[in-house]
């Protein structure tokens, strides 16, 4: 494919933050010409063909989303990416039922944009249960039953976590919440493309999907709003009556386009890529094992996307780790909270000491990483570690033996 | 986040890595920051017999300006003596690596790794000078 030539500029630092967000896919791009020049006319126009083929555009990228999740294309909804979606999800649903239940069920390493939606609600009266995490990140689903109760309106679990990569037993959620009666929204920004999603086998209810995360646009994301049992939401953006009420203005058709596009590709080649992908990243941690002593990957490594990898270096800070490996694009958390000098309250939710969540980076493989790629990240990585690890008196104390805990450190 | 060169050169090639004997009657070490804030520095100065602190190391676990202040302070520090060291800020090493506003605190870091490695030299001088006051 010659269109990874033209992802990658020569002189540009090998990309391996696909968590963060993702190159757009030059056949996606392709797809989306056309209604960025000539067929330009307003999908909602019905007087005219600008209008209808527009829609028709619009209507094959719906289905295209739709069939990626095994959903009705009437059940999907464009939003302007995943932050929307979930917003839209999490307070629609609890302000219509409002007068019926007002209880909230989450997770504590849900994505910021779950988390401030909730405290949101929590502020105007709702009642939101922050589940924690096992060591290994995933959801313990026996304290998921004990917290819903006849007053659960939403439970709203991510699909995969977008620090660690973990996948969270879906199915077995769904079904807890079908019988509780609770609807189940999941934010699968970082699992749709992904790993194979079944809103109907997974009893899920509403999902969150972004555009950027699957070598789509970004601007773009949709949400899935179930239909039959009728699951319904108080709009938060309203005028014209778009996408069904739930979400008004013009769509961006060319952005609805790409999204659809991309979904489809994905769907196309997820399982050859999961092996590819399953490979470099077992190549990766091999390398890094072999030459790096106590080095720990955060978060379960089975049940877990295969393009990512969340490492503590242990006695090496993140960031000036970060600093080294110029020739690397990694990130030490999410995107949102990378300027914070605070240390990921995802690997603090395992339980990762705070010493060791601050050697932590998040590497991330996908679509365009090549074996080169991985290859020349292990040699970066394992000699800056090594040279860091040289000038770290941690390192030295741990080498002669003296447990770091024993020592009175004064927090500043 | 932009670094100023001065930040970048003492990160790339970081002056007086390593460890002096900290048990060494000459030797003062600091020991500061905490694993769990994500800073640690130890630095340790020499001191000559002429009062001029001649040896200067440091170690740092830290981001790339905690890394910077430390290697900048072991450079200033050396020929100095240590009433003069003890006169360093932590504003003049800010300054001197155009520190960005959320990395203040590892200036102030190298600051009290210097005092505490004076402290530690101070306290071993006056337990060595004890025993012959007690003589006198």
């Amino acid at each position: 494919m010659n269109a990874i030539a033209q992802i990658r500029r020569n002189d540009q630092p090998i990309y391996l933050d696909y968590q963060a967000t993702t190159p757009m896919d030059p056949r996606v791009l392709e797809a989306m010409m056309p209604y960025f020049t000539y067929k330009f006319g307003n999908p909602g126009s019905r007087s005219h063909s600008y209008g209808w083929e527009a829609e028709e555009g619009v209507e094959k990228a719906r289905s295209q989303v739709a069939k990626l999740i095994g959903a009705d294309e009437k059940e999907v909804i464009f939003t302007s990416g995943a932050t929307e979606s979930n917003n839209l999800a999490i307070k629609g649903v609890a302000e219509f039922y409002k007068d019926r239940r007002n209880h909230i069920v989450t997770t504590v390493t849900e994505h910021k944009c779950v988390l401030d939606t909730c405290r949101h609600l929590e502020q105007q009266g709702f009642d939101v249960t922050y589940l924690p995490v096992q060591q290994n990140g995933l959801v313990d689903l026996e304290q998921l039953r004990a917290a819903v109760t006849d007053k659960t309106v939403l439970v709203s679990i991510m699909a995969v976590n977008n620090e660690i990569g973990v996948i969270q037993p879906l199915a077995e959620i769904g079904k807890i919440c079908r019988e509780k009666g609770a609807f189940f929204h999941t934010d699968a920004a970082q699992a749709a493309g992904k790993i194979a999603l079944d809103v109907e086998a997974m009893n899920i209810d509403l999902m969150s999907i972004s555009g950027h995360k699957i070598y789509g646009p970004k601007g773009i994301g949709a949400l899935y709003v179930r239909r039959k049992p009728r699951v319904r939401l108080v709009a938060m953006i309203v005028g014209g009556g778009q996408e069904r009420g739930f979400r008004s203005g013009t769509l961006p058709t060319p952005l609805c386009v790409g999204l659809g596009e991309a979904a489809e590709i994905c769907m196309k080649e997820m399982d050859g890529e999961a092996v590819r992908l399953t490979k470099l990243r077992d190549r990766m941690l091999k390398g890094l094992n072999a030459k790096l002593p106590e080095i720990y990957v955060n978060g379960d490594l089975d049940r877990r996307i295969p393009g990512n990898l969340n490492i503590s270096f242990a006695h090496v800070e993140g960031e000036s780790l970060m600093m080294g490996i110029k020739n690397l694009s990694v990130s030490s958390g999410s995107a949102c909270t990378s300027a914070s000098l605070e240390p990921s309250y995802v690997l603090r939710a395992l339980g990762v000491e705070e010493e060791m969540a601050h050697t932590s980076l998040r590497i991330g493989l996908g679509r365009f990483t090549t074996e080169h790629e991985v290859d020349t990240a292990v040699a970066e990585l394992v000699h800056h570690v090594t040279k860091l690890r040289q000038m770290s008196p941690l390192w030295e104390m741990s080498q002669e033996g003296i447990d770091i805990k024993s020592i009175e450190w004064a927090a500043h | 986040m932009a670094y100023s060169e001065k930040l970048l050169d003492h990160y790339e090639n970081p002056r007086n890595i390593g460890s002096l004997d900290k048990n060494a009657e000459d030797v003062g070490t600091g020991l500061v920051g905490a694993p769990a804030c994500g800073d640690v520095m130890k630095l340790q100065i020499k001191v000559g017999p002429d009062g001029l602190i001649e040896d200067a190391k440091f170690k740092t676990f830290g981001c790339g300006s905690a890394i910077a202040s430390s290697s900048l302070v072991t450079e200033w520090v050396k020929g100095k003596t240590i009433d003069e060291a003890e006169t360093i800020k932590n504003t003049d090493i800010a300054k001197h690596l155009a520190l960005p506003p959320v990395k203040i605190h590892c200036s102030v870091l190298a600051e009290d790794a210097i005092k505490a490695a004076i402290a530690d030299y101070r306290a071993k001088a006056s337990k060595k000078d004890e025993p012959r006051k007690a003589a006198e």
